[in-house]
């Protein structure tokens, strides 16, 4: 069942590849959800208080003690169950959309959705390595080929930028994996996370990986990428890249990073800290004057991920605890707003908010599903984002209180640049570009209730994450502090 | 523990159904079953308040289910009911219940009439959250979500742009103290281990912290306050608030949401007492507001924004009181305003309903003729807040200025100073829009009307409370039981620090400055506005000082020009400047050396086979002959 | 079979290495100094024969036959190559009449 959770998606991207360019959707999306069973059922494994892992362990280049090593534990079900849980959305979403080349567009989808589960699956460092670099193909193609920026240069140029920055930063973590390799018994999670390593070893190899890191998350200043890539890039494009794909840095300063350089984490720490509590206000202070709408959210998601960041360096309970459930609410979030502007885009052409306005007039639905997606990235208490901030501004405040008080800040700009945006595209009188926008058909309105009901069952109810996740953040704290 | 559930999701399941099914039911549907919503719960809290009077109702703190819970921390989705927040769960359904009422005939034109009532529910919703959590952070998740609603329903015209502006300012200067809020919260759960109110108690004695971090918490949270109701320096985005519907300006912005701020620091008073320094900030800044905002209410000509500034003056009193201590008091002061200031609110929407939206008093006048009931219930609660015995409003106010006599005799002059300007703005208000004749135009005095059941009902009886609800406070030198302080006593704090109770003959003294104070403004306006037909200036007349304060000080201005315009440059600039040019240049500096590496490395390749196989050759030659000569 | 041995073993082996280093020698300097393309792929030739030469003369030497299948593996790489270098050169001739290398910088720019 293990194996099911990426074979499947594997299969599915090939036999869409091969199918009918009408036929292609409807396999993707019958595959994702598929897919997306099987890792319900995976999850259904799990208890509250008990740790539960499930591994699957291959020897795959015996001499080399190289092994193909798939574990599912109490943290990463929460990213596959993310990943897996959006992957139809995102397909839903492009329903209505008229897509080139179809069969090709949803094979990249589905095979970057193999990639994704591959990294959050993977307990050997090259094997992980590979999977990492797997999943940043397709978007590339996906980035260049189907992108709606009309001037060609920049998408080839926007493209190539985001596919270098990011491969250069993930070479980091190639030496680094090649280090380790020559240092400890095999690249198996549990020996690196034994490993002993000289604190200059540590600091050197923590900057490779952290690198990596830090440009797919993308931590300030590594996030230059960011912006035109999100604008460029399909919107469906985008909500993989934000969503979910930004996640895997995330998720791995806590299952990598973090646990086997701990004498490394404790000299960066601070460094890291201040650069991310400069993203977060940054990134809020650029947004506030944006007129792109995805570039307005582009920015926002940088101030959103370096509070995620951040929760990873302060070593305490409340800081995993509030990484991970900021990196679902983000993941959620992030996807319902980046959908917000596909619908915008697919109805007027653009997305310059100056233009817009009205349109909570002629598509009342849309305004109510859309605030509340909004309402929830600025953190109102009962969404899933609010517990996530909550618990990572906390956990900065034990690090040190004025940090706590300048990440806090981006509640305040976080609000404005959000509301302002609110109403520059929704309220007012209608504009010619909005008169006639029609409201919401059944398949985005599908997309966005779900994405609402999880906003709100992670809400009100994160115990359902904290409970399984626990046990593991206890083992990777331990790790931590060896 | 069942009434209480009941209570609480009543107006949630108000809210989901008007808000799913608005558009499909009738008006008088959505409209009934909304103030339905909201008269259950009203009923269940008047029993609650009723067995904790007798006695037979005991306090219920009970976590419905854990929340947030990580190692040592948990945080449960808990309600707790007792004395103090029975007393908002009455003024919060009961004015609710009234308000909602109202809202069927003021809105009845309304094309989003079901919507409105949606929202109305929500903020009770949250309201009532606010009230009963029993903890901080449910208290917060209430705090936010009043907010939300405000921001919602200022904005409920939202194809107006200023009201939409006007709506994300609320939002946004909520949010500032939110922050302080929040980071108060983080102090205590970091210090205490506890957000619940009972477990914080008994934790400030056992743990030991310095009392700089005492007062670091308290003042965190008091800024969280002063956002919420609307006092210096956040108090700007209240006034503005008036955008709203004007049920929405009585139900949110002058009976109930702002005064959370007076609820949290009574249900927190433990720890506020042990910070003598934060109670003496919130005496200043509470007098300060008081005082600041009555003066500009006595040049303002919008009926509404009179009515706003009065409402944070009357808050800056309430603050007065807490700040030296008189939690009761302040507590006393919030019931009989909000009975008061709602019947105002309510009573100068009907006057904008008969007009047909017409706010200011200059274009008022001869209304009493009219509508008699309006004008009667306006008047009766207009004395109320001047604080003529024997009105509601003379008795909390006189226990407000009596308190804060003992403790301080400069800020019970600033506080009868504001008190005084209070009675005369309010007259000027009452003598300029029921006196006198219509100023208005020939079609709004063809279409005056008294307004309908639904409109004056409600007026009525917030009037008849704003006229009696001074019994429950009565001074001691009238009655020895003091009903009020008793109730509270099981929940708040004694006060340590309080003085020496003040003598007979001081507090005779005391209620006849105030009387006179009182009446003597009153008399002024008459003889300004009534015998001398005085009319406020128009547009554009009024220079030096009384323009200053015409023009609110022009803080607004003030705040943009230090704050939001730096904001909005620096965002420009940090966008073109730093992030393009510096930040990317960096990132695109390594790719253009790269390639200009390269340009100069080509080079080499000349194209010339010969020159490559020579290379080539020379090369093989000089590596064999590094390894024979090593 | 032996008598061969024999023989290879009388002849001392720094012959066989003077020969094979002077077959190198040749094809290299015909490598760097002829421009016809042809001669230059006999010369590379040359040099490929020398080593094999080479190869077979210690494979014997050593008694160890792991050289000899060497060299029939490049012998069957050279053939290959042969055959389609030439094919290149024929046609490269009959797209500009010529096989001097000095002509072949297409390529640049």
């Amino acid at each position: 069942m293990l194996l099911l959770i990426f074979i499947l998606p594997l299969l599915a991207s090939l036999a869409v590849a091969f199918s009918g360019k009408a036929l292609s959707k409807w396999v993707a999306f019958g595959s994702s959800l598929v897919t997306l069973a099987v890792t319900l059922l995976l999850y259904s494994n799990f208890h509250a208080d008990a740790a539960f892992v499930k591994e699957w362990k291959h020897s795959w280049v015996a001499s080399q003690n190289l092994n193909f090593y798939v574990v599912v534990d109490g943290f990463s079900i929460w990213l596959l169950l993310l990943t897996n849980f959006l992957m139809p959305l995102i397909l839903l979403a492009t329903f209505k959309k008229e897509i080139k080349k179809a069969n090709a567009f949803y094979a990249l989808v589905l095979f970057m959705q193999f990639g994704l589960n591959g990294v959050f699956l993977s307990w050997n460092g090259l094997q992980y390595y590979i999977f990492w670099e797997l999943a940043l193909l397709p978007i590339y193609f996906i980035v260049w080929l189907w992108s709606e920026e009309a001037d060609k240069a920049v998408r080839t140029r926007t493209a190539f930028k985001f596919f270098i920055y990011t491969l250069a930063g993930s070479l980091f973590m190639l030496f680094g994996f090649m280090y380790l390799f020559s240092k400890s018994p095999s690249l198996d999670l549990q020996d690196l996370y034994q490993i002993s390593l000289n604190s200059n070893e540590q600091i050197i190899l923590f900057a490779c990986f952290f690198i990596a890191f830090a440009v797919k998350i993308p931590v300030f200043p590594f996030h230059t990428w960011q912006a035109d890539t999100y604008r460029v890039a399909p919107t469906a494009g985008t909500m993989l890249l934000s969503g979910i794909m930004l996640k895997m840095g995330t998720y791995s300063l806590i299952r990598w990073l973090v646990p086997i350089f701990p004498d490394g984490a404790a000299f960066w720490t601070p460094y890291i800290l201040v650069l991310c509590a400069i993203g977060i206000v940054y990134g809020a202070i650029i947004a506030i004057r944006q007129d792109n709408l995805k570039n307005l959210l582009a920015y926002s998601s940088l101030s959103h991920v370096g509070l995620i960041a951040a929760g990873a360096f302060v070593l305490t309970r409340e800081g995993f605890n509030g990484s991970l459930a900021q990196m679902l609410a983000h993941g959620i979030n992030v996807v319902g707003v980046f959908f917000i502007a596909e619908i915008i885009l697919n109805r007027t052409g653009q997305l310059s908010i100056d233009t817009l306005g009205g349109i909570r007039s002629v598509a009342p639905r849309f305004f109510t599903l859309s605030l509340i997606v909004v309402l929830a990235s600025v953190a109102l208490p009962t969404t899933n984002a609010f517990i996530g901030e909550f618990l990572l501004l906390f956990s900065l405040y034990q690090y040190n209180t004025w940090l706590a008080v300048v990440a806090g800040t981006s509640v305040i700009l976080g609000a404005v640049y959000m509301l302002r945006m609110v109403k520059k595209v929704f309220l007012g009188n209608v504009s010619n570009r909005t008169q006639s926008f029609a409201d919401l058909n059944w398949s985005e309105t599908v997309v966005f209730v779900a994405l609402i009901a999880v906003i709100f069952v992670l809400g009100l109810y994160p115990k359902l994450i904290f409970d399984t996740a626990q046990p593991v953040f206890e083992t990777i704290l331990q790790t931590a502090s060896r | 523990m069942t009434g209480l559930y009941i209570l609480i999701l009543s107006p949630l399941v108000g809210f989901l159904i008007n808000g799913l099914l608005g558009k499909k039911l009738p008006k008088a549907v959505s409209g009934a079953l909304s103030s339905v919503a909201i008269l259950v719960p009203f009923f269940i809290a008047l029993n609650f308040f009723l067995g904790f009077n007798s006695g037979t109702q005991v306090k219920i703190d009970q976590d419905v289910y854990q929340w947030i819970s990580i190692g040592e921390f948990n945080i449960g989705f808990g309600l707790l009911l007792d004395q103090l927040s029975s007393l908002w769960l009455i003024i919060i359904t009961g004015i609710g219940f009234l308000i909602h009422l109202y809202s069927v005939s003021y809105m009845h034109d309304d094309e989003a009439f079901s919507k409105f009532f949606a929202y109305l529910n929500l903020f009770v919703f949250f309201m009532l959250v606010l009230v009963l959590g029993n903890n901080l952070l449910i208290t917060f998740i209430g705090w936010e979500g009043v907010g939300l609603c405000s921001y919602l329903l200022i904005g409920f015209w939202y194809k107006n742009g200023a009201y939409n502006d006007a709506a994300n300012k609320a939002f946004i200067m909520n949010r500032i103290g939110d922050l302080g809020f929040l980071i108060g919260i983080f102090m205590i759960m970091f210090y205490f281990k506890t957000l619940h109110f009972g477990a914080l108690k008994e934790a400030l004695g056992s743990v030991h912290v310095s009392h700089g971090l005492i007062i670091a918490i308290t003042m965190c949270l008091f800024i969280g306050v002063t956002g919420k109701s609307a006092q210096l320096p956040l108090y700007t985005w209240l006034p503005d608030a008036m955008a709203g519907p004007t049920p929405v300006s009585a139900l949110i912005h002058a009976a109930t949401m702002v005064t959370a701020g007076i609820y949290l620091i009574s249900r927190t008073d433990f720890l506020f007492l042990q910070a003598p320094e934060t109670m003496t900030v919130i005496a200043v800044i509470g007098a300060a507001t008081a005082l600041f905002a009555a003066t500009i209410g006595v040049l303002q000509n919008d009926i509404k924004k009179v009515l706003a500034y009065s409402t944070v003056s009357q808050l800056g009193l309430m603050f007065l009181a807490l700040g030296v201590g008189a939690f009761s008091t302040g507590v006393f002061h919030v019931l009989t305003h909000a009975f008061f200031k709602a019947c105002l609110f309510l009573g100068a929407g009907s006057v904008i309903h008969a007009l047909h939206g017409e706010q200011d008093i200059r274009n008022m006048g001869g209304l009493q003729k009219n509508m008699p009931i309006t004008f009667l219930t306006f008047l009766i609660s207009s004395i109320a807040i001047a604080g003529v015995p024997p009105f509601s409003g003379f008795f909390s106010k006189d226990e407000i200025l009596a308190a804060v006599f003992e403790h301080n005799k400069v800020l019970w002059a600033v506080a009868s100073l504001a008190s005084l300007l209070t009675a005369f703005y309010m007259f000027r208000l009452v003598f300029l829009t029921f006196y006198g004749n219509f100023r208005g135009t020939e079609d709004q005095k063809h279409h005056l009307h008294e307004s309908p059941w639904q409109i004056t009902v409600p007026l009525t009886v917030l009037a008849l409370f704003a006229a009696i609800a001074g019994v429950m406070g009565l001074p001691e030198i009238v009655s020895h039981h003091h009903w009020l302080k008793s109730f509270l006593s099981p929940v708040l704090t004694p006060n340590p620090h309080a003085g020496h109770a003040i003598g007979n003959s001081e507090e005779w003294m005391l209620i006849g400055i105030a009387t006179t104070l009182a009446l003597g403004a009153i008399s002024y306006a008459f003889v300004k506005y009534i015998s001398k037909k005085e009319l406020p200036a128009a547009e554009g007349t009024l220079t030096g000082f009384s323009n200053l304060v015409y023009q609110k000080y022009k803080i607004d201005e003030l705040y943009s020009f230090i704050i939001v315009q730096p904001l909005q440059r620096l965002s420009v600039t940090a966008y073109s400047l730093f992030d393009k040019v510096i930040v990317d240049g960096g990132v695109e500096g390594v790719a253009i050396a790269v390639m200009s590496i390269g340009k100069r490395v080509r080079t080499i390749q000349t194209g010339n086979i010969g020159y490559y196989l020579l290379m080539m050759v020379l090369g093989i030659a000089s590596i064999l002959a590094y390894v024979f000569l090593k | 079979m032996s008598l061969l041995l024999n023989i290879l073993q009388v002849v001392p082996m720094q012959y066989y290495l003077m020969v094979s280093a002077a077959l190198f020698s040749i094809g290299v300097l015909g490598v760097l100094f002829r421009r016809n393309a042809i001669t230059i792929f006999m010369c590379v030739e040359i040099m490929l024969n020398s080593i094999n030469l080479l190869l077979v003369a210690f494979s014997t030497y050593h008694n160890d036959s792991n050289g000899q299948v060497f060299v029939f593996f490049v012998m069957a790489v050279a053939a290959a190559e042969v055959a389609v270098g030439l094919a290149i050169l024929v046609t490269i001739f009959r797209n500009i009449r010529s096989v001097d290398i000095d002509d072949l910088k297409a390529l640049k720019n």
